[in-house]
């Protein structure tokens, strides 16, 4: 995966609470695969076209100048839903590396730290603003420094985010994780050889 | 000393490496493999690894087998093909065990799992599928995970995991007549929201959980994802140890005594704390029924369709207004007014032998006035519930009696809604378009969905079965 250290771009303001990860990408895409020339498009793609394939012009991302944008600003309970990595491979084919919001579905969290997207979360007030100002000045920039844990609004607003060190570490190295295990072979020879001697009928 | 929690006592027995940053190298027991993650292979070899303990997966096809056909080559659609195909294939490569199309014991590996006893107590699962939440209801820790964590589990038989916060939901007293654990759970996601769960592991306890039988307990841990939580579980007891007795991968003689005796310790301890409790009166749930696109969107049906103007958050009145717009519904319906076109018995959440019986008890002598999908959970399901008759009452009522899998759940095995079209569907995501794209879909009960079949619309199921 690439790696994240610093990343600014326009945002995307999408004003969906539990926006699951259905919406993000619907099931009758997973089995596509992600060199597919479509891909792009599965993102949010029943909200975002009709059923004759013509594009809603009210669907945020199908506007100017957000649908270019690489960084969502979202509510609630983004992510919610099924596992599907599949939602976060279709916001790197869109050229999407950050989401900021509330609250993430857990799944979908994990999901996005393993393919260079980075999950913000921020209080709910500050996700609320950001959106506004998105709305009220499209292509408007945020900013983001990882090694800081920083993000800064439009405004120049400058708002410090929590993330696991082990989470961080990998996104600003673009480590995966088998390597990062691999060094801990002679701890999991250890423990599995007790686990079986206690649990001898998993064995 | 405080006391554990079952959840403390099941991870701490699983911890391979603690960080000091809190992440936690977990061992994983077992590993359920569905279609979707037959790629999962391919980027294994492609980062020139192997599968660490090819003995601990079990792989089934669901998501892609159509209900209407019984052997891959009678699948005709090339993707859904080349999935299921693609399991088959990776399975007899890397020597994991596979339960194809033909064999009785395939079926959604959420009901495969306990149903084989590869689920026991007191072990770690995980799966590439949200409803791996499921397995819990044995008292062990599954959980859903991404197709990273998937080939992370092949290479290594582990898991990078953070550990959760811990939430103990204790639903008191006694159900009521014809309330099941669907209608539970969908009573809990409507008291939490459904990022209530967000971060937690959840504990289920008190009188009305234990008296559930284990297809119950199975219905509400798989829809713990549903209220955000990824962990859903119920203390092992004599229920779950006759249940899992028995089965085929469950462990046996002198076995099967070491395993109970470890299994008998792992209820949470007295003085167990937990990070958050819930208290639910049993006695007052109803039969419920959802009204919007989020499973929190619930009420009970004997209620009418909420008003989003009652509503004082801005944005979750403007969610309301945008599910009822979607849904088709006017504030202050009554939910017995709600009509529907087709109707789905089946999913990971109610498609065992149990809740086949509880639709057929509705069923039975009556006619269905919709189409109406009754999709068993597995072979071995299906074939009890023709052994029992139950295939006859569906089919004499005039539903049809498919094969097993995931089927109008997902939709993308060719059943599915058409746009427009209103379901009651024992599944247990009503999210716009997952049963088809403009699908209008509403959570119910075996029971409660077998009733709006013969009705055409929603009703009360406590006026169509007869009290034993």
């Amino acid at each position: 995966m690439e790696a994240f250290t610093t990343f600014t771009s326009h945002g995307i303001p999408v004003d969906i609470v539990n926006c699951d990860t259905d919406q993000i990408i619907p099931a009758r895409f997973l089995r596509r695969k992600k060199t597919d020339a479509d891909y792009p498009k599965f993102l949010f793609h029943d909200l975002r076209f009709d059923a004759d394939g013509s594009e809603k012009p009210d669907f945020i991302y199908n506007k100017a100048p957000y649908r270019d944008g690489g960084i969502i600003v979202a509510d609630l309970n983004w992510g919610c839903g099924s596992s599907r990595e599949n939602a976060v491979y279709v916001l790197v084919a869109n050229g999407i590396r950050a989401v900021i919001a509330p609250s993430f579905g857990d799944i979908h969290y994990n999901n996005c730290t393993k393919q260079g997207v980075l999950p913000v979360r921020l209080e709910r007030k500050d996700c609320d603003t950001l959106r506004r100002q998105l709305h009220d000045e499209p292509g408007a920039e945020i900013a983001f420094d990882l090694e800081a844990q920083t993000v800064t609004g439009p405004d120049g607003a400058v708002y410090a985010f929590e993330i696991g060190a082990f989470d961080k570490e990998k996104l600003l190295q673009g480590l995966d994780d088998i390597s990062l295990t691999e060094q801990y072979d002679s701890e999991f020879e250890a423990f599995e050889a007790k686990h079986q001697a206690d649990h001898d009928w998993l064995y | 000393m405080a006391g554990q929690t079952l959840f403390d006592k099941i991870w701490d027995a699983h911890v391979v490496v603690a960080r000091d940053d809190g992440q936690t190298l977990l061992y994983i027991d077992r590993h359920l493999i569905h279609d979707l993650h037959f790629g999962a292979f391919a980027a294994l070899k492609e980062l020139g690894r192997t599968i660490k303990r090819p003995d601990r997966i079990v792989a089934s096809p669901d998501h892609s087998i159509p209900t209407t056909v019984t052997t891959l080559e009678e699948i005709t659609d090339p993707e859904m093909h080349e999935t299921v195909e693609g399991l088959e294939r990776y399975a007899a490569e890397f020597g994991i065990t596979h339960f194809a199309m033909t064999d009785e014991r395939h079926g959604i590996v959420h009901v495969v799992g306990p149903e084989q006893g590869i689920t026991q107590p007191g072990i770690v699962l995980v799966c590439g599928d949200s409803h791996t939440s499921t397995h819990g209801a044995l008292g062990c820790i599954s959980f859903g995970v991404g197709s990273s964590e998937v080939v992370h589990v092949l290479a290594t038989q582990t898991l990078w995991q953070r550990r959760p916060k811990t939430m103990r939901i204790e639903v008191s007293g006694k159900l009521g007549f014809g309330i099941t654990g669907k209608d539970v759970i969908l009573a809990i996601i409507r008291e939490i929201g459904a990022d209530g769960g967000t971060g937690y592991a959840i504990e289920y306890a008190g009188s009305a959980i234990r008296n559930l039988s284990m297809e119950g307990r199975l219905t509400i841990c798989n829809m713990t994802i549903e209220a955000g939580g990824r962990f859903g579980m119920v203390a092992p007891d004599e229920t779950t140890i006759a249940y899992v007795a028995g089965r085929p991968y469950a462990p046996a003689d002198a076995a099967w005594d070491r395993a109970v005796a470890y299994w008998r310790t792992l209820p949470s301890d007295d003085a167990a704390e937990f990070d958050r409790e819930v208290a639910l009166d049993g006695d007052a749930i109803a039969p419920m029924v959802t009204w919007g696109n989020s499973p929190q969107d619930a009420v009970q049906v004997t209620e009418t369709v909420p008003d989003p103007a009652k509503e004082a958050d801005t944005e979750r009145r403007a969610a309301m207004e945008a599910a009822l717009d979607y849904m088709d519904l006017e504030p202050g319906m009554a939910m017995t007014d709600i009509k529907v076109d087709k109707v789905f018995i089946g999913a990971c959440t109610n498609s065992r032998i149990e809740d086949l019986r509880l639709a057929a008890k509705v069923a039975k002598g009556r006619t269905a006035m919709v189409q109406t999908l009754v999709v068993p959970g597995s072979g071995l399901v299906k074939r009890q519930a023709e052994e029992e008759g139950l295939d006859k009452i569906f089919t004499e009522a005039g539903m049809e009696w498919r094969q097993p899998g995931c089927s109008m759940c997902v939709a993308m095995n060719g059943d599915m809604l058409q746009p427009g079209e209103r379901s009651a569907s024992t599944s247990n995501r009503n999210f716009r378009g997952r049963q088809g794209p403009g699908g209008r879909t509403h959570l119910v009960s075996p029971a409660m969905a077998a009733a709006a079949a013969v009705t055409g619309h929603f009703a009360d199921i406590r006026e169509f079965i007869e009290r034993d």
